[in-house]
């Protein structure tokens, strides 16, 4: 996307570094710039979700009518369980991963990240992990079918995908560590001066809660992996009763990392929703400093919560209504997000492009998401709902319609930014109504058949839940055919189109609005002054 | 930020090839890994194949950073940068033994007790609750590791040497080269000695304590806690000797050393991870 600019970079930067840069290829593979590493992260992540894409609609085909159709219940289960670690280790955190890229040193007024020869080793990987991941569908054996949360003893029993399955992690883990020690470095050590803690950007602020999320959990998921590994090929016996171990033992590290994953997931979605939302009201965030307490006691209170997933394996009844308690607690602080961004709507002079539109839907839908998490909490209702279409439906209202939904309104918040061009907003709108509607029609329906019993990862059904999944399958597959059209607003807005300013919306603030548009290769050679006017807060 | 010679100024790097390197070796130590550990030929080789261009990137990559640290290119703000970045990564490694520290404790407190219990008579009869174990499918006798031999003098060893890669710091500080490096050499020689007394230790334990891998889950946790540890003992060593290396090429002077500060912090960071075995491990 930087091509034209790249010639006009002046460096100021390092002594040796004037004048040659590779070009072609090989100035993708070895840069060091920020803006081209946060590009390669959201093309990588947009090829993973239509990559993780095809195989949702394969499982959504396999369940268009009961009985088996297309597919073999195995190849069923594998496809259900890369199609949820494409999802969220391939698309979705590294999506949030190309925005903080992107815009964080253009927020904070830093020339590029802190370490940009490790941030370009941070994208580098995880193309190494996709090989890993798409190749496990070609062993003997095929790849993992365990779900994506990989519990034993099913997983000690996989073939050799499930080994490439557990270096994929390993490998995808080293790239969300090295991201994460990158932004926070970026985020303390690299701002504007004048530009303290509480005047920074909220984006700024949830990736920086966000990357401590990853420091802790990512190294937990790497060891509940390793342990798989060991179980698996040297004999030893953590997940095995007959050695003294625990099956459940593996549930209980696996979830120390999984809660907080949905955290890693929602945080930043949460960070790009405090820009948008403010921007199209014209006004600043409601409650800046509240917002900051809320996303720092969600990322805290996340590390607490996680058997919340394990009401049914057994655990003691106290155990239970601690988790249960626990987890109601971080509807406190999301209910303040919420609140806070309905506030900065209330009397703001409101126009609704399509990035406002994207965070509205983000906005009810990502409620609905969280208002089925309060459900799916309480112990008495979940042991009724665990593994149900319920629960299936209430992650994909959080991932698909929050953090989707929210790198959507990021994406045409800032394309701007990044082409110089503006987007069709035609096309744009018809991008958001048509996932808007066809969201729904895939996944609110799930409800009611999970409400009805129908149990999740299951190829096939009974006939009394025939209608709400044709329902549902045919919205999955209009949902689908409905994300190409981000591919033709993208493609125009980098060929041309109407010339962007340097504040395309008047309402957004900060400092990555006072640079031109399209931002130059390297924004800032100079620490530049933070005009209060810009803060957020 | 305080100081404004330095903050007009940022360091970005060149572009480089070595991120791509350590993809490929990355790529290659996996598939590796996963070939030979399913027997599958040729996996070996693959594996080795990935050693070889790790090891090239490492060289290649930190020796990059070695010259434009000499060349002074890294002003007061990239020096913050590291600390931060050092302290995190730190961080990152403390969670990944907190995972195996938490399994210990898991099958401790809850596993071996619940299979031990009334509950659960039908399936295990006669299995009875105490520590070491190795579960209650177990054949052979084991005899678990005691604490006040070997592992105690491997906490004197580890001890010992924060004590003298803190006298090294000393002598850098105070521009006391030779103190540094007999400071820095004594460190190295104590790790070492830990090192070859922790193979020996799994010598006696698989020859003769009969304490394997596969001796249940004692045998995993003791394995893979002291194992991982051992790995990351060998990582310190290597970086102290880089360090001496450096030292005696006559790099850091008595203001800028974060190198040295670096690996003397990672150091201290193994030790403590040791004191923890040594007590949950070893002697409770």
């Amino acid at each position: 996307m930087q091509a034209t600019q790249h010639a006009a970079h002046t460096g100021n930067h390092d002594d040796e570094s004037h004048g040659h840069h590779p070009t072609g290829l090989m100035r993708w593979v070895t840069t060091t710039n920020h803006k081209d590493i946060g590009s390669m992260y959201l093309w990588f992540s947009f090829i993973m979700f239509l990559v993780g894409g095809a195989m949702s609609l394969i499982i959504r085909g396999e369940l268009l009518a009961p009985g088996l159709q297309y597919v073999s219940p195995e190849f069923y289960n594998q496809m259900l369980t890369l199609h949820a670690l494409i999802m969220v280790f391939g698309a979705i955190m590294p999506a949030f991963v190309g925005f903080a890229n992107w815009m964080i040193p253009m927020m904070i007024g830093a020339p590029d990240m802190a370490f940009a020869r490790m941030n370009n080793w941070s994208f580098w990987l995880l193309p190494p992990a996709a090989i890993l991941l798409v190749a496990s569908m070609f062993v003997p054996g095929g790849a993992a079918g365990t779900g994506w949360t990989l519990y034993p003893p099913l997983s000690i029993q996989m073939g050799m995908g499930m080994d490439l399955t557990i270096f994929a992690v390993h490998i995808l883990g080293m790239s969300s560590i090295m991201g994460s020690i990158n932004i926070i470095t970026t985020i303390l050590n690299m701002r504007a001066p004048g530009m303290t803690l509480m005047k920074m950007p909220l984006f700024c602020w949830t990736w920086l809660v966000t990357g401590f999320l990853l420091i802790a959990s990512m190294p937990i998921l790497a060891g509940a992996v390793t342990m798989l590994l060991t179980d698996r090929h040297f004999g030893t016996s953590f997940f095995s009763a007959a050695g003294g171990g625990d099956p459940v033992l593996f549930q209980h590290i696996f979830w120390f990392f999984g809660h907080p994953e949905v955290y890693i997931i929602a945080l930043p979605a949460f960070g790009v929703v405090s820009h948008v939302i403010p921007a199209f009201s014209r006004k600043h965030l409601f409650g800046y400093t509240s917002m900051v307490y809320a996303i720092a006691a969600i990322g805290l209170i996340s590390f607490f919560v996680w058997a919340h997933h394990m009401y049914v394996t057994g655990i003691p009844l106290t155990g239970q209504l601690y988790f249960m308690y626990a987890t109601m607690l971080i509807a406190i602080p999301t209910g303040v997000k919420v609140f806070n961004w309905i506030t900065t709507m209330w009397r703001g002079s409101l126009s609704f492009e399509t990035p406002m539109l994207f965070a509205l839907g983000f906005l009810v839908l990502f409620t609905i998401g969280g208002l089925t998490g309060l459900v799916l909490a309480m112990t008495a209702v979940d042991i009724q709902l665990q593994d149900t279409y319920y629960v299936v439906a209430h992650f994909h209202y959080v991932m698909v319609a929050g953090a989707l939904f929210s790198a959507y309104a990021g994406l045409y918040f800032w394309l701007p930014k990044w082409t110089g061009h503006m987007y069709h907003e035609g096309l744009g709108k018809l991008h958001f109504w048509s996932s808007m509607i066809f969201f729904n029609i895939a996944f609110f329906p799930q409800h009611f058949l999970g409400l009805a019993g129908m149990p999740r990862r299951i190829p096939d059904y009974a006939q009394q839940f025939a209608d709400f999944n044709l329902i549902s399958t045919v919205g999955a597959f209009g949902f689908g055919i409905s994300q190409l059209l981000v591919l033709v607003v993208v493609f125009k807005a980098v060929k041309g189109g109407a010339k962007a300013e340097s504040r395309p919306w008047d309402g957004a603030h900060g400092l990555e609005w006072t640079v031109p548009s399209p931002a130059p290769y390297h924004t800032f050679e100079e620490p530049p002054a933070f005009d209060p006017a810009e803060a957020h807060a | 930020m305080s100081n404004p010679a330095s903050a007009s100024r940022y360091f970005v790097p060149q572009p480089s090839h070595w991120p791509l390197v350590g993809s490929l070796a990355l790529l290659l130590l996996a598939t590796g890994a996963v070939l030979a550990m399913n027997s599958v030929a040729g996996g070996s080789l693959v594996l080795i194949g990935g050693f070889v261009v790790l090891a090239i990137m490492l060289f290649g990559w930190f020796g990059r950073v070695i010259g434009e640290s000499e060349s002074g290119s890294y002003n007061g703000q990239v020096d913050r940068s590291f600390r931060w970045a050092m302290s995190w990564f730190i961080f990152s490694e403390v969670m990944f033994f907190a995972a195996f520290f938490g399994a210990l404790f898991y099958v401790r407190v809850l596993s071996v007790p619940d299979i031990a219990s009334p509950d659960q008579a039908l399936l295990w009869e006669g299995f009875k609750d105490q520590w070491p174990t190795a579960g209650p499918a177990a054949k052979d006798l084991f005899t678990p590791m005691h604490a006040w031999g070997i592992p105690a003098i491997n906490t004197l060893l580890l001890l010992s040497s924060g004590v003298t890669i803190t006298w090294a710091h000393w002598g850098l500080l105070a521009n006391k080269r030779q103190q540094l490096i007999v400071g820095l050499a004594m460190t190295i020689v104590l790790g070492l000695v830990f090192i070859s007394l922790q193979a020996y230790e799994y010598f006696e334990a698989y020859s003769h304590l009969n304490l394997k891998m596969t001796t249940g889950v004692y045998g995993s946790t003791f394995y893979m806690l002291t194992g991982f540890h051992g790995f990351h003992v060998t990582l310190g060593a290597t970086m102290l000797i880089v360090i001496l290396v450096r030292s005696m090429k006559g790099h850091f002077t008595a203001e800028r050393h974060f190198a040295f500060e670096a690996v003397a912090w990672y150091w201290h960071f193994v030790d403590v991870v040791w004191l923890g075995l040594f007590i949950v491990v070893y002697w409770l």
